[in-house]
């Protein structure tokens, strides 16, 4: 199989996460990423703006009952917009349970999206409609369907990059690493985006890997690796980017934070301070872009406040379609088990349908 | 026709289902130019390309993983666990997601990936080498189990199994992968053969059905010949699908003889054959002469080869389990009627 890496490319990641904002929203100098174009930067902001909100509004549909659980990603938004935009149609997005503003960005119904948080069934959305594969809540399970996704689609002629989703506790799982090595000896056109938010729930960085980064994890599979600033929305659309034009497989590390607790039902202060969570917001990937959009004159008071205002128009729109009750019926228990239904299950229907007779 | 070994008649489908189709995928460890370690996959890449037919990493989790990947683009992977303890890696995946994805979906996702297992014991294999799993898959909804007990019908099933739009888990009895057979004339149109999910009576008879699948096919008609000689006419069923499970066949046969023996070698405890004799009781309990019983490997990891012999169900404990059938306490019908 032909090889298109660049043989002078190096594998490791940088000793200092790449950017092109610094938190205060001033531009770096010298960075070797190139700064997206200015109609995509405030596509950026306009996406995060609703993306956050749309977060918002569904931790307040859990605190009322409409929702059963919600993982947030508020200050993750970032790599969830930043990537996301960064596909082009025809790639792949392999998410997982906390990517839900990944989903929405994309174009996935926020309704649709909520389906399996909301309990009225596994997955709301067609995969294929948006090339979205199925939220994973295994981790790193998803990692495995990426590369197969994505080398089918070099077997079959297609050009289909595959980003795959995942946190900083999926990389110690088995799957992750078979999916690293086999993206390696495929050459397969995969981006392994890690989110690394710090905690696998409540379990830090310092008790789930000794490695310099999660990123230097990559060379052991011949992967070249990306540690990228992960509240730098410019900088993470710039590194995806490149990742998905470049043909073969790419880890990236984005360094982030996730300033709600692990989902509605955690209590984050049981594994880290208040000071530490207040730094992180001091770094949020908004306010930085706002600040930058704004210095640049890419960005006025009108402007910001047509996009404030259609991201509530957008959590209103949540809110109706998800205050409606949803009643699944029990036939769908059984009509996908298999693609013709057995005689057992038409058996177990009709007894499930004669008791709610 | 000439008679073929199972292996053979398996390699015969692989590449009968390759030519077919162009969507079908051979891939997993060792089954590129070497062929298998049972030589299953023989010729295959160099007939049909290494991009069809390959070697991979060796992770088993990483190769259903993929498979998934790409049946979710269009393919039709058949990908091989080289033995049946090796398949373990993989539980995640096939339990998690191949099982589960089409529900998941409504339908929209399917995902027709056949992981092909050799399994069980009989071949002098040392440890992790002959291990009968098939419960755990079984207990998985959104699986198909097949298994082959002939070289004909590893042919059929296969073929079936790879045209599936299901998950199938379809598992090779290793014992017989060199028993020869012949291929009957239409196995190479399956459309004429029976459905896969379908059991088969191997052999009629009045006195007893004995339930078999696998590499017990071969051992319970073996029993049925040795039953002969001392008076018993005993009925043999192939269950070849285990799941879904054929009530209809299985019961018919029970409700004819009124006795029934399960045979498998895996451990008995939580095994296979207890849904079997369930399934058989609940259904046709006033058919019933005797309570069923079951001839199964002991509730003990696997045996070392040189105690093997002790563990299999062999012919002699099957003849002891029809023995125990209850036949002094005759009503009506059955064995002397």
């Amino acid at each position: 199989m032909a090889r298109t890496r660049a043989p002078e490319r190096t594998l490791l990641p940088s000793d200092e996460p790449l950017s092109l904002l610094r938190k205060d929203g001033s531009p770096v100098d010298d960075s070797p990423l190139a700064m997206p174009d200015d109609d995509v930067l405030v596509e950026l902001y306009r996406r995060m703006v609703v993306g956050r909100r749309f977060d918002t509004q569904a931790t307040s549909l859990t605190k009322q009952g409409r929702l059963a659980v919600y993982p947030s990603s508020h200050g993750q938004e970032a790599c969830e917009v930043g990537s996301v935009l960064a596909l082009r149609p025809t790639d792949w997005l392999f998410p997982t349970y906390r990517d839900s503003v990944a989903l929405v960005t994309r174009g996935v119904d926020p309704a649709e999206t909520l389906t399996l948080l909301q309990g009225g069934w596994h997955l709301g959305y067609d995969p294929y409609e948006h090339r979205v594969g199925p939220q994973c809540t295994p981790l790193a399970t998803n990692t495995l369907h990426a590369v197969g996704f994505a080398h089918a689609a070099r077997l079959k002629g297609e050009d289909t990059a595959a980003l795959v989703l995942l946190g900083d506790g999926a990389t110690s799982e088995g799957d992750t690493h078979e999916a690293l090595n086999f993206a390696g000896v495929w050459h397969a056109p995969v981006v392994f985006l890690v989110q690394n938010n710090g905690y696998a729930i409540s379990v830090p960085m310092s008790k789930q890997n000794a490695a310099p980064s999660l990123a230097h994890k990559g060379i052991g599979y011949g992967v070249p690796s990306v540690l990228v600033d992960g509240n730098d929305v410019a900088a993470v659309y710039a590194v995806v980017r490149e990742a998905v034009l470049s043909g073969g497989p790419t880890l990236i590390e984005a360094l982030t934070y996730r300033i709600e607790a692990h989902t509605n039902a955690d209590d984050a202060t049981r594994y880290r301070t208040s000071d530490e969570v207040a730094a992180w917001l001091d770094r949020d990937p908004v306010d930085r872009l706002e600040t930058y959009l704004t210095s640049r004159g890419l960005l006025d008071n009108a402007r910001r406040a047509a996009i404030a205002a259609e991201a509530e128009e957008f959590a209103a729109s949540v809110r109706a379609k998800m205050n409606v009750d949803v009643e699944p019926s029990p036939d769908d228990l059984f009509e996908h088990v298999y693609a013709t239904m057995p005689r057992h299950l038409r058996e177990q229907a009709a007894a499930l349908r004669e008791e709610l007779a | 026709m000439s008679a073929v070994s199972m292996a053979g008649a398996l390699n015969r489908a692989l590449a009968d289902s390759l030519a077919a189709d162009p969507s079908v995928l051979v891939f997993g460890e060792d089954v590129g130019p070497l062929g298998g370690v049972f030589r299953v996959t023989d010729g295959l890449a160099a007939r049909f390309g290494e991009e069809r037919v390959f070697d991979t990493p060796l992770a088993e989790s990483g190769i259903v993983g993929t498979a998934i990947g790409m049946a979710m683009n269009g393919l039709r992977p058949v990908v091989e666990m080289q033995f049946d303890a090796f398949a373990y890696p993989a539980f995640e995946q096939i339990t998690s997601h191949l099982a589960k994805l089409r529900n998941r979906t409504r339908g929209q996702v399917s995902l027709p990936v056949v992981i092909r297992v050799p399994y069980g014991g009989g071949i002098g294999g040392v440890e992790h080498h002959c291990d009968s799993s098939e419960a755990y898959y079984t207990h998985t909804p959104g699986l198909r189990v097949v298994t082959p007990g002939t070289p004909d019908d590893a042919y059929r099933l296969l073929r079936d199994s790879i045209a599936s739009p299901d998950p199938v888990i379809f598992l090779e009895p290793k014992r017989r992968y060199w028993a020869k057979g012949e291929l009957s004339a239409d196995s190479a149109d399956s459309a004429d053969s029976v459905a896969f999910d379908r059991a088969l009576v191997r052999r009629t008879g009045r006195d007893v059905t004995l339930i078999a699948y696998g590499p017990m096919v071969a051992t319970a008609l073996e029993t049925a010949d040795a039953a002969a000689e001392e008076g018993w006419d005993v009925e043999v069923v192939d269950l070849r699908s285990l799941s879904p499970f054929d009530d209809e066949t299985v019961c018919a046969s029970v409700r004819r003889t009124g006795r029934a023996v399960v045979v498998h070698e895996a451990s008995g405890f939580g095994g296979y054959g207890a849904e079997v004799v369930a399934r058989v009781t609940e259904r046709c309990f006033h058919h019933l002469h005797a309570p069923v019983l079951r001839v199964t490997g002991f509730d003990i990891p696997y045996p070392p080869p040189k105690l093997e012999e002790h563990h299999l169900p062999s012919v002699d404990r099957i003849l002891d389990a029809i023995a125990r059938l209850q036949w002094d306490d005759e009503v009506v019908g059955g064995h002397g009627a």
